[in-house]
């Protein structure tokens, strides 16, 4: 009787390898966690897009529950993304922008033009927060704690959708 | 016409230089120096393009890990610390050979468990079928045995 059931051994090894495949085949490849996922936010030292005299570091961060995210002119889904971040805004988050790889007449256009959801933006125009924020492609989000710890990495554009069933309770999980 | 077929002809000219523009130029005076940023940077995943290595993709990232790596090697960084400090930005993704820890010891050690399970099944098929094969008995034996068995019950 063991001897029969041995036999079945390629069998379920074939199960579990085909299960395993087809879970590969769901998985988006071009979404991965961010490396800095539990890890301080990067330090930086950057001025703001409104005001070039003003020079903010990563204690701006510190004590509330914040998206980070990191957009730039030249880039056409963070146009897409804005009414979302608008609403986010609206619905009492805390939005800090980082104006990536851009000049600063651009960036001020932009915000002019589909809206300012953000209570500040920093101005990176070397990439040198994107880099050390392992951006690879705008638009990303980052969800900071109040401890200034990132807890939540959003990379693409977030959609109506990802308002209500991704970003809101997983900024609502980190408020308390 | 001719003004046209000037234009086009000054385009088609002008098109290499523009494709050439892409390509950093990096001066090396140490040849080592320069066989360390060509290896590193063919290790180097680019996190854009998901199949290519930095040093052949265009994607605006993967020019400004090329510039990183180059500053770092100025900078008298050992290779260790480049692809550390790049692993703490963007994961072990960026690397084509991942490093052998808790969490790879899986895709390290799969082939060669495989490989020492096959061997160690092949070796047990092969023990159990010279066993059963020496199990069994010729006529003689066989007789023997039956005459030995019987004297046994006689007793």
């Amino acid at each position: 009787m063991t001897r029969r059931l041995l036999l079945l051994l390629p069998l379920a090894g074939f199960l579990v390898l085909a299960v395993f495949l087809y879970r590969g085949l769901s998985i988006d490849p071009a979404s991965r966690d961010s490396a800095l996922m539990a890890r301080p936010f990067p330090a930086f030292s950057l001025t703001t897009l409104e005001d070039p005299g003003r020079t903010l570091d990563e204690s701006l961060l510190k004590g509330e529950v914040t998206l980070v995210n990191v957009w730039g002119e030249w880039c056409p889904t963070c146009k897409q993304e804005m009414p979302q971040l608008l609403e986010l805004a609206e619905r009492g988050v805390r939005l800090v922008g980082v104006d990536y790889k851009d000049t600063r007449e651009k960036g001020r256009e932009f915000l002019a033009e589909f809206g300012n959801p953000f209570e500040v933006n920093l101005f990176d125009p070397e990439g040198s927060l994107g880099f050390d924020l392992g951006v690879y492609g705008a638009p990303e989000t980052f969800l900071v704690d109040a401890e200034g710890v990132i807890r939540y990495h959003h990379t693409g554009y977030i959609t109506t959708q990802d308002v209500e069933r991704v970003i809101l309770p997983e900024v609502a999980k980190w408020q308390d | 016409m001719a003004r046209l077929i000037r234009a086009l002809l000054m385009l088609a000219l002008l098109t290499p230089a523009l494709a050439q523009a892409a390509i950093e130029v990096r001066e090396f005076d140490d040849p080592v120096m320069r066989d360390r940023f060509e290896s590193l940077t063919a290790t180097l995943r680019c996190p854009k393009c998901q199949n290519q290595a930095i040093d052949d993709s265009d994607s605006p990232i993967a020019g400004d890990m090329r510039q990183r790596v180059f500053e770092q090697l100025q900078a008298g960084r050992s290779d260790k610390e480049i692809l550390d400090f790049m692993v703490s930005r963007f994961g072990d993704y960026v690397l084509y050979n991942p490093r052998l820890e808790g969490r790879t010891l899986l895709l390290w050690g799969l082939p060669a468990a495989l490989v020492l399970g096959g061997g160690l099944l092949v070796a047990l098929l092969v023990r159990a079928r010279r066993r059963a094969s020496a199990s069994r008995l010729s006529v003689e034996e066989r007789a023997r045995l039956d005459a030995l068995l019987e004297r046994e019950d006689d007793r």
